[in-house]
């Protein structure tokens, strides 16, 4: 191309060096800090802190098999049976939990499987005196599943639906069974971006903080994540948090050099499903099983939702809502997530802008350093736990100022940070078939700076802006991990204020305030949801 | 740019690409070629020969390592692609989706899209000479194949531009629409003047307009002149052979 000077690759840099700043800046203090306790920082690699990283791997693998084990067979007979009532709405109900607030989805599987949950009602009521405990890897396990089983089940779907439609007519016509029909043509498919699909579910599971803070706790149930919260939090022992936080980040890094190594890291599983038409009649059996195993899948994910709301319900909302705290509390979350969210999309914006415009450009097959760092900085975030990023900045701040001050700019930057990867994925198909299509007939119309943005980039980036601002928002609502370590009085998100009424045994508060926040999150998931159903209409009708 | 249009009187320019060296991947390509003012040229050739990659360095979509790039008397070797006398329609993509049809043609007068009411004829008499009157509020979308093409002729028309590339333009339509389609850039050829130059995978799309023929093989120019002389039976051995035992359709 005819160079004219551009600004793109410059915003790309600057968002990348945001990235690296907010990041880097916690390792570095972290390491300065580990440097200068000396022999004493290292001291603290004991046997505690051995079983805290042996229970961390353990739980996050076995988190990791059961949600996979279950999903396969899950995603087969939701694959297999594309008319099943209500299907669609299944699959957008197994999209939800990824945008669920942690501290949510533990008050609903408390209100299930919990001392006074539904389990323990039905128990007693047929005379059996078992109580459920769920309190440590029981728990932990179970709040795994529930989150990672959908997103492994929507992942597998959408990898049989990658299947040509063509090897259906095949199988129909040879007159497969469902073995052969597995093991001739879905596991090869599964199998292909199985280790993709573990390993994100492996990385979620060992980074996981909510979850393992309410449900584990006690050092038998301990994670990485948590012990770094609880040493910077109540013992603050900085030493301790500085070992902790190494061997986090050695664990992180060595998973994903794996995963490197075993396959790329599957699609997010947020595009909407699309469904394959299959050609040949399951036998009643098989249809008996399926729609048993579609009930049960069904059964797991959505009772726990719907405790949510039952307990939601009768909580005390009318005093709840009179209360300035929780308004305070909801109007803060609100401006945070926001913000956070706002930034995540320029941010990402600018990463997917600057990543093109050098793709554009170069003449080679392989993309240079500073493109492939465009797209690595999205995903590499993601290797830097946020309470990693939270404890930097908290012993690094603490020279200065008081830590508790900076809460609101930790908490918009790094719910900002940790939105990013997704943000990515889902402005840069936009952004770059937008640019495949108008590069050259703008370059050669003369469109371009302000007219450009105005007539062709907004109409094209509108939505897709859209749904990544309200998937980043509704993630960055439902954070704990910073502002349980940053927070205090003078600033109290929602979820902030429910860890507190959960650590008090105001168990109604919590379980009204976890419907306030179940809601406001869901409201921006639908909204989300919606977004991405007409982006796909319109792909699919547009063809200028 | 706007003003620059209205200097530029309808007429063809002649296109010169003197020692062009381009390279792509591995392969290296050097074209020499001349095309008189107001002339139809064709570009033929296998696929990966660099028929479109002349096109981009006319247009500007690609810089050459050396050489020049003439245009008229104006050396535009170093020119954007936007301050180019020239006009392009590609195989698809030529569209907006999200604008109308009168959208898409003015953005040929004003790249801001800001029209006076001398622009808006100017949209008006386009669309219709395309033979599109009466669709100007519809969508790409709303279109068939042929007239989303016809919508970027008409652009093409009210840029004004003494010289029009083709680039495969016609290639996704069926043979009738194809011709249809030749036979309206031909009249608009003898009604403006302007120099036109079109790559085409059918080598009887250069004997339905009069027009000069460059066969282009591993990066350069191998064969070139009148085209109904080098397709014919005592044509280069080189050019028989490409096109095998292809009949030719007149």
């Amino acid at each position: 191309m005819i160079a004219i000077r551009s600004f793109r690759p410059w915003v790309g840099a600057c968002a990348l060096a945001f990235l690296a700043a907010l990041a880097g800046g916690a390792l570095l203090s972290l390491a300065s800090e580990a440097l200068r306790g000396g022999t004493e920082g290292f001291a603290a690699f004991d046997s505690y802190l051995w079983r805290v990283a042996r229970f961390t791997l353990v739980q996050a693998l076995l988190s990791m098999l059961l949600a996979v084990a279950f999903a396969i067979p899950l995603a087969r007979a939701l694959h297999e049976h594309p008319a099943f009532p209500g299907r669609a709405l299944i699959l957008r109900l197994f999209a939800l939990p990824l945008a669920l607030p942690a501290l949510v989805a533990v008050l609903g599987i408390t209100s299930i499987y919990g001392r006074n949950g539904l389990l323990a009602f039905a128990f007693s009521s047929l005379g059996m005196d078992t109580i459920p405990n769920i309190y440590g890897l029981p728990g932990i396990l179970l709040a795994h599943v529930f989150f990672n089983l959908p997103l492994a089940t929507r992942l597998v779907l959408a990898s049989l639906d990658s299947i040509p439609s063509d090897y259906w007519k095949l199988a129909a016509q040879l007159g497969m069974g469902g073995w052969a029909r597995f093991s001739l043509i879905e596991w090869p498919v599964i199998r292909r971006n199985l280790s993709g699909i573990a390993g994100l579910i492996f990385m979620l599971c060992i980074t996981s903080f909510t979850i393992v803070l309410t449900l584990g706790g006690g050092p038998r149930a301990t994670t990485l994540e948590v012990a770094i919260y609880q040493s910077l939090h109540f013992d603050f022992d900085i030493a301790r948090a500085v070992s902790l936080t190494l061997l986090q980040l050695g664990l992180t890094i060595a998973v994903l050099l794996l995963l490197g190594l075993t396959g790329k890291p599957a699609d997010e599983g947020f595009s909407l499903q699309t469904t394959t038409r299959r050609f040949e009649r399951p036998g009643r059996a098989a249809q008996c099983v399926n729609t048993a195993i579609i009930l049960l899948g069904l059964l797991f994910v959505g009772l726990p939702m719907g405790g949510t709301v039952v307990s939601g319900l009768g909580a005390d909302l009318a005093r709840l809502m009179s209360e300035s705290i929780v308004w305070r509390a909801i109007a803060t979350s609100i401006v945070l997530g926001a913000a956070a969210a706002l930034l995540s999309l320029a941010l990402s914006l600018s990463l997917v802008i600057a990543r093109e415009y050098q793709q554009s450009r170069r003449r080679t097959v392989s993309p240079g350093l500073f493109e492939r760092s465009l797209d690595l900085g999205a995903s590499l975030i993601m290797v830097v736990p946020p309470i990693v990023i939270g404890a930097g900045w908290f012993i690094l701040s603490r020279h200065a100022i008081n830590p508790f001050s900076l809460a609101p700019v930790m908490v918009i930057g790094v719910n900002a940070a940790m939105a990013v990867p997704f943000a990515f994925r889902i402005l840069r198909p936009a952004w770059d078939t937008a640019a495949s299509r108008h590069n050259r007939l703008c370059l050669q119309l003369g469109i371009t700076g302000w007219d450009r943005l105005r007539l062709i980039d907004w109409p094209a980036l509108r939505l897709p802006m859209g749904v990544a601002f309200a998937f980043a928002m509704a993630l960055s609502l439902g954070d704990l991990g910073t502002i349980a370590l940053f927070g205090n009085d003078s600033i109290q998100t929602l979820p902030f204020l429910l860890l507190q009424r959960m650590g008090s045994y105001r168990t109604q508060d919590a379980a009204g305030l976890a419907l306030i926040l179940g809601v406001l999150c869901l409201l921006l998931m639908f909204a989300a949801d919606r977004g991405a159903a007409s982006l796909a209409r319109q792909d699919n009708a547009r063809d200028g | 740019m706007a003003e620059q249009t209205e200097k530029i009187t309808t007429g063809g320019a002649a296109i010169r690409l003197d020692a062009v060296r381009f390279d792509y991947g591995d392969m290296a390509m050097r074209f020499d070629l001349a095309i008189a003012a107001s002339s139809i040229a064709a570009i033929i050739g296998p696929s990966g020969a660099g028929k479109s990659t002349v096109l981009n360095l006319i247009a500007g979509f690609e810089a050459p390592l050396s050489g020049r790039v003439l245009i008229g008397d104006a050396d535009v070797t170093h020119v954007e692609p936007s301050r180019r006398p020239v006009s392009m329609v590609f195989q698809d993509n030529n569209l907006f989706a999200h604008l109308d049809v009168a959208a898409n043609v003015g953005l040929g007068r004003r790249p801001g899209l800001r029209l006076d009411a001398a622009d808006r004829q100017a949209v008006h008499d386009a669309i219709a000479k395309v033979g599109l009157a009466g669709k100007e509020t519809r969508k790409p979308a709303a279109l068939s194949g042929g007239e989303r093409q016809r919508v970027a002729i008409a652009r093409a028309l009210v840029r004004n531009r003494p010289v029009l590339l083709l680039d495969e333009a016609f290639a996704s339509l069926g043979p009738a629409l194809r011709h249809e389609m030749l036979d309206l850039v031909g009249q608009l050829q003898k009604d403006t003047g302007m120099t036109v130059v079109m790559v085409t995978h059918h080598p009887d799309d250069a004997l339905r307009l009069p027009s000069t023929l460059f066969f282009l093989e591993n990066g350069h120019v191998a064969a070139s002149g009148p085209a109904g002389e080098l397709l014919s039976a005592k044509g280069p051995s080189l050019l028989r052979k490409y096109l095998g035992s292809q009949e030719l359709s007149l």
